[in-house]
C-alpha cells in the first residue's frame, strides 16, 4: 500500500540515481571529454537559470529581463565569500542566494507598478546597472574581474543543485502559493478579488527567481574561478529567455529541455564560431514564428505522460503484430 | 446592526463626478438591485466597495469596519466578493483550480510547508480540494473540473465566476451584470440560481443589471442611479412608475411624450 | 561656464542622434506595442550602406539617401518576416523574434565584414572647427543638428499633413477601430517600419561620422538608449522622443564631462528607472486609466 502510494517518487529517485551514477562513472572513467564535462555543468547552470526565469515570466506572468543581474549579484557575492574572505563554499552559496534575493526585492518592489514591456526594459536596466557598478568596484577586481575563486564545483554539486532547485520550484508551483502566482498571471484583478495579495506574490516570484539565479551565479563562479562583469550582460539574459521560450512559458519540463537543447546546440556551433550566432538567431526567429508557445506550451512531461506514450507504443507494437 | 453602511460616497475622476453623495444601508440578507443608464456610476459603486478605487469623499462601513485604505484582497478576506461585468476567469487554469484559488482565502498554509511538503501541506491541500469539488458539485460544474475555464460555454463561465466568488466565503456578494450576453433560458436559470444562493448561503446581495425582468423578479428593493446620483429608491413596483426613472431611461420628456 | 556650454553642445549633438533613433522606436512601439530590439541594428546597417556608398566616392547626401532607402526596405522586410505572424499570438514571442533579428543582423555583418572598426573616408566631411566665445563647434555638430532638423520637419509633415500620417495616427490610437473605418492596418504598419527605419539609417550615418567608427555592434547601446529616450519623452509621442533624446544626450554628456565617465552607460538606465517610477507615461505622454 505504502509502496504503491510512493511508487512515482521511488521511480523518479531511482532514475535520477542511475543517471547520476552513469555520468559520474563516465567522468571518472574519462569517457566524457573535458569539453563535454564543461558543457554538462553549463547545462546544469542553464537549467537553474531557465527554470527560475520561467517562474517569473512564465508562471507569474511578469516580464523580467534582469536575470543576468541577479546571477551577477550571486556570482560576485559568492566569489567574495570564498576568494576574498576565505570562507567555505556552502557559506558562499547561502550568501550568494541571499544577496540575489535581496536584489530581487529591490527590483521587484518598485517595478510592481510597471507592466509588460516597461517592466522588461526596467529590469534590463537593472541588470546593466549591476554590471557597470561591478566594473567600478576595485574590491572585486573592476573590469578585469574577480580572480582566484576556488574551483570546487563538481558533478555532484551541480547535480544536487539542479535537482533541489527544480524540486523547490515544482513544489512551489503545485501549492496554494503557486496557484496564487498563476492567478496573478491569468487575471490580476480577479486574483485580488479572490483574496490574493498580488503585490506579495509578484515580489515573491522575483525573490525566488532571483535567489535561484544567484545560486546559478555562485556555481558559475566556482567552476570558472575567474568572473568578469562583462560576462553578465543582457546577452546572457537573452540566452536564458530563449531557453524558456523554446521550452514553453509556464512549463518546467519545457525549461529543462530548452536549456539542454540550447546548451548542446551552442556547444556544437562553437566549432563554427563565425556562423554560430547567425544560426542561433535564425533558430530563434523560426521558433518564435512557427511555434510561439514553445515546444511544450504549458504542458508538463510527467511519469504519466511516459506511461501514456508507453501505452501508445505497446498499442502500436500490438498493431504491428496483428499485421 | 447593518451589514453595510455607505455614507455620502463620492468619486471624482479629474473634473468628472462619477458618483455623488451616494447613501446605502443594507441589513443582513437583503437583495437589492442597482440600475441606471450606461455610465450612471453603477460599476463605480462596486469598484469603490471592493477597494479598486479609493473614494474622493464619504465612507464605507462594512460589518462595522471602515474600508478606508483597504486593498481588494483584504476586503475579500473581510467577507465581500464580486463578479465582473466582463467575465474575469483564470482562463488557462482548470475549473477546479479556479475555485481552489478562491478557497485559499478560507484555508491556507505557509511557504515552508509548500516548499518542503511538510505538514500541514497535505492535509490542507486535501481540505482545499475537497471543498472546491464540493462547490463544483453544488453548482453542477463538477463534470468540467479538469477542463480549462476558457473552454466552458458562456453561461457556465458566468456560473463558475459566481461559484468562485462564493468559495471565498462572503457575507456580501456583488454581482455586476450577471445576465449580460445570456439568452432568456440562461437568464431564467440565473434567476433561480441567485435566489438559491441567497437562501442557502444566507447572503446579502447587490445586483447590477440591465435586464429589467431579472431585477424586477428578484430584488426587494431597487436603487436607480443617473449621472452619479441616486434618483430613486423603492420597491420594483414603485420604481417602474417613478417619472424620474422613466425620464432617465428614455431621455428628456419631449422624447418620452413622442414615444407615447 | 565654458566647460558647461561645451558639454551641453556635445550633448545636443549626441542627443539629436538619439532623438532620430527614438523617433523610429516610438513610432513602431506606438503602432504595434513591440519593443523593436532590431531597431538599433538597423542603424548599424545604415551606417555600413552609407560607408559603402562613400567609399565608392559618393558625397554625404547621396550616401545618406541610399542608406535611408536600403534600411527602409530592410525595415519592411523585418516586419513582414519576423513580426507580422507572431504579433497577434504572443508579445513575448514577438519580443523573442525581435531579439533574434537583432542577433542575426549583428552577426551576419560580422561574418561578412569582420568585427574591425571602420571609418568614413575623409572626403565625406572635411573637419573644421569654429570657436564661438571659447566654445568649440565642429562642422560635425552642424551636420548632425542640420540633418536632424530637416528630417524631423519632413516627418512632422508626413504625420500631420498627409493621409498616410492620418492612417498611422489612427492605427496607433486604436488598431481595430481603424480597421473598421477602412484603414489597411498591415500596410500602415509596413509604412511605419519604412519611415522609422529610414530615420534609423540617417542616425546610423550621423553616428558613424560623429564618433568616427562603424562596426557590427555599434547599434546596440544607442538603440537601447534611444528606447529609453522614447520612454522618457512618453512612448508614442514624437515630440516626446525628440525631447527625451536630447535630454538624455545632454545628461550623459554632463556626467561624462564632470568626472563620471565610467558610469556613463548606467546614467540612461537610472534615468529610465526613475522616470518609470515617477511618471511612467513619460514627460509628454498621455495617461491611460486602466478599466476594472
Amino acid at each position: 500500500m505504502i509502496l504503491k502510494k510512493y511508487s512515482t517518487s521511488i521511480t523518479i529517485c531511482l532514475a535520477l540515481a542511475l543517471f547520476f551514477t552513469i555520468v559520474q562513472l563516465g567522468i571518472s572513467g574519462g569517457l566524457i571529454s573535458g569539453y563535454w564535462v564543461t558543457n554538462l555543468y553549463l547545462m546544469g547552470i542553464n537549467i537553474i537559470l531557465a527554470a527560475s526565469l520561467n517562474l517569473i515570466n512564465g508562471f507569474t506572468g511578469e516580464f523580467s529581463l534582469g536575470h543576468a543581474g541577479f546571477m551577477a549579484v550571486g556570482a560576485f557575492t559568492g566569489g567574495i565569500v570564498t576568494a576574498n574572505l576565505g570562507l567555505p563554499f556552502p557559506l558562499a552559496v547561502a550568501a550568494g542566494m541571499l544577496a540575489a534575493a535581496i536584489a530581487g526585492v529591490i527590483v521587484g518592489l518598485p517595478t510592481l507598478r510597471l507592466r509588460g514591456d516597461y517592466l522588461a526594459i526596467a529590469t534590463l536596466g537593472f541588470g546593466e546597472i549591476v554590471r557597470v557598478v561591478l566594473m567600478n568596484i576595485d574590491y572585486v577586481g573592476g573590469a578585469s574581474g574577480l580572480m582566484g575563486i576556488p574551483e570546487v564545483v563538481s558533478w555532484p554539486v551541480i547535480f544536487i543543485s539542479v535537482v533541489l532547485s527544480l524540486l523547490l520550484i515544482r513544489n512551489f508551483i503545485c501549492s496554494s502559493h503557486g496557484r496564487a502566482c498563476l492567478a496573478v498571471r491569468e487575471n490580476d484583478v480577479a486574483a485580488q478579488m479572490m483574496g490574493v495579495n498580488i503585490t506579495y506574490y509578484k515580489v515573491l516570484a522575483f525573490v525566488i527567481g532571483a535567489a535561484l539565479a544567484g545560486l546559478a551565479g555562485v556555481l558559475y563562479a566556482h567552476y570558472y574561478s575567474i568572473i568578469q562583469p562583462k560576462e553578465f550582460s543582457f546577452m546572457l539574459t537573452f540566452d536564458v529567455l530563449v531557453m524558456v521560450m523554446v521550452g514553453g512559458l509556464g512549463s518546467l519540463t519545457g525549461s529543462v529541455v530548452g536549456a539542454v537543447l540550447l546548451t548542446i546546440a551552442s556547444a556544437f556551433l562553437q566549432a563554427i564560431p563565425e556562423l554560430r550566432m547567425v544560426l542561433y538567431a535564425v533558430l530563434l526567429i523560426a521558433a518564435a514564428v512557427f511555434r510561439p508557445q514553445g515546444l511544450f506550451g504549458e504542458k508538463e512531461v510527467t511519469l504519466q505522460t511516459f506511461k501514456r506514450w508507453g501505452g501508445v507504443f505497446s498499442g502500436l507494437a500490438g498493431h504491428k503484430q496483428a499485421d | 446592526m447593518a451589514l453595510l453602511d455607505i455614507n455620502k460616497l463620492t468619486k471624482n475622476f479629474g473634473g468628472l463626478v462619477a458618483l455623488n453623495n451616494f447613501d446605502l444601508h443594507l441589513e443582513q440578507g437583503a437583495l437589492v438591485g442597482l440600475i441606471g443608464p450606461n455610465g450612471a456610476g453603477k460599476t463605480t459603486v462596486f469598484n469603490l466597495l471592493s477597494g479598486f478605487y479609493q473614494p474622493s469623499g464619504g465612507e464605507i462601513i462594512f460589518d462595522g469596519k471602515n474600508l478606508k485604505g483597504k486593498h481588494p484582497h483584504q476586503i475579500t478576506k473581510m467577507g465581500m466578493a464580486r463578479t465582473f461585468q466582463n467575465i474575469r476567469l483564470f482562463g488557462n487554469l482548470s475549473v477546479l483550480d479556479n475555485v481552489k484559488i478562491a478557497y485559499q482565502s478560507v484555508v491556507n498554509y505557509g511557504l515552508l510547508p509548500a516548499f518542503l511538503r511538510i505538514p500541514p501541506f497535505s492535509r490542507r491541500e486535501e481540505q482545499i480540494e475537497k471543498a472546491a469539488l464540493n462547490f463544483l458539485e453544488i453548482f453542477d460544474l463538477r463534470k468540467y473540473a479538469g477542463e480549462k475555464a476558457r473552454n466552458l460555454p458562456y453561461g457556465e463561465q458566468r456560473r463558475l465566476e459566481i461559484t468562485r466568488a462564493l468559495a471565498t466565503n462572503p457575507r456580501l456578494l456583488l454581482l455586476d451584470e450577471p445576465a449580460a450576453g445570456m439568452n432568456p433560458q440562461e437568464t431564467h436559470e440565473l434567476l433561480s440560481l441567485v435566489r438559491r444562493i441567497r437562501d442557502e448561503f444566507k447572503l446579502t446581495i447587490i445586483l447590477i443589471e440591465h435586464d429589467m425582468s431579472l431585477v424586477m423578479g428578484l430584488c426587494e428593493r431597487v436603487l436607480v442611479l443617473d449621472y452619479g446620483s441616486l434618483i430613486a429608491e423603492g420597491s420594483p413596483k414603485e420604481i417602474q412608475q417613478n417619472p424620474r426613472v422613466i425620464e432617465a431611461y428614455l431621455g428628456d420628456e419631449e422624447v418620452a411624450v413622442w414615444e407615447e | 561656464m565654458q566647460d558647461l556650454l561645451q558639454q551641453l553642445l556635445n550633448g545636443l549633438s549626441q542627443g539629436s542622434i538619439y532623438a532620430l533613433i527614438a523617433v523610429g522606436y516610438t513610432m513602431i512601439y506606438g503602432i504595434i506595442q513591440l519593443i523593436n530590439f532590431a531597431h538599433g541594428d538597423v542603424i548599424m546597417v545604415g551606417a555600413y550602406v552609407a560607408l559603402g556608398a562613400a567609399l565608392m566616392g559618393f558625397g554625404f547626401i547621396p550616401s545618406l539617401l541610399m542608406a535611408m532607402i536600403a534600411c527602409a526596405i530592410l525595415g519592411v522586410v523585418i516586419e513582414r518576416v519576423a513580426y507580422r505572424k507572431v504579433r497577434p499570438v504572443s508579445r513575448l514571442a514577438a519580443l523573442t523574434s525581435a531579439i533574434g533579428v537583432s542577433l542575426f543582423l549583428e552577426y551576419i555583418m560580422m561574418y561578412f565584414l569582420g568585427a574591425d572598426i571602420r571609418t568614413y573616408p575623409p572626403g565625406i566631411l572635411v573637419g573644421r572647427t569654429y570657436s564661438l566665445g571659447g566654445v568649440l563647434i565642429t562642422n560635425k555638430d552642424l551636420l548632425v543638428l542640420g540633418t536632424t532638423l530637416v528630417l524631423v520637419v519632413i516627418l512632422q509633415y508626413i504625420i500631420f499633413r498627409t493621409r498616410t500620417g492620418k492612417a498611422m495616427r489612427a492605427v496607433s490610437y486604436d488598431g481595430q477601430a481603424a480597421q473598421l473605418m477602412g484603414v489597411n492596418v498591415n500596410n500602415t504598419v509596413a509604412i511605419t517600419f519604412f519611415i522609422g527605419s529610414a530615420m534609423a539609417a540617417a542616425a546610423g550615418i550621423l553616428y558613424g561620422i560623429y564618433f568616427n567608427s562603424v562596426q557590427p555592434l555599434m547599434g546596440l547601446m544607442p538603440g537601447l538608449k534611444a528606447f529609453i529616450a522614447a520612454v522618457l519623452g512618453g512612448i508614442g509621442s514624437i515630440p516626446g522622443a525628440m525631447l527625451g533624446g536630447i535630454l538624455l544626450g545632454m545628461t550623459e554628456s554632463l556626467v561624462a564631462g564632470f568626472g563620471g565617465s565610467m558610469y556613463r552607460d548606467a546614467v540612461a538606465f537610472i534615468i529610465l528607472i526613475l522616470i518609470l517610477l515617477i511618471k511612467p507615461t513619460g514627460l509628454l505622454g498621455k495617461g491611460v486609466q486602466e478599466k476594472v
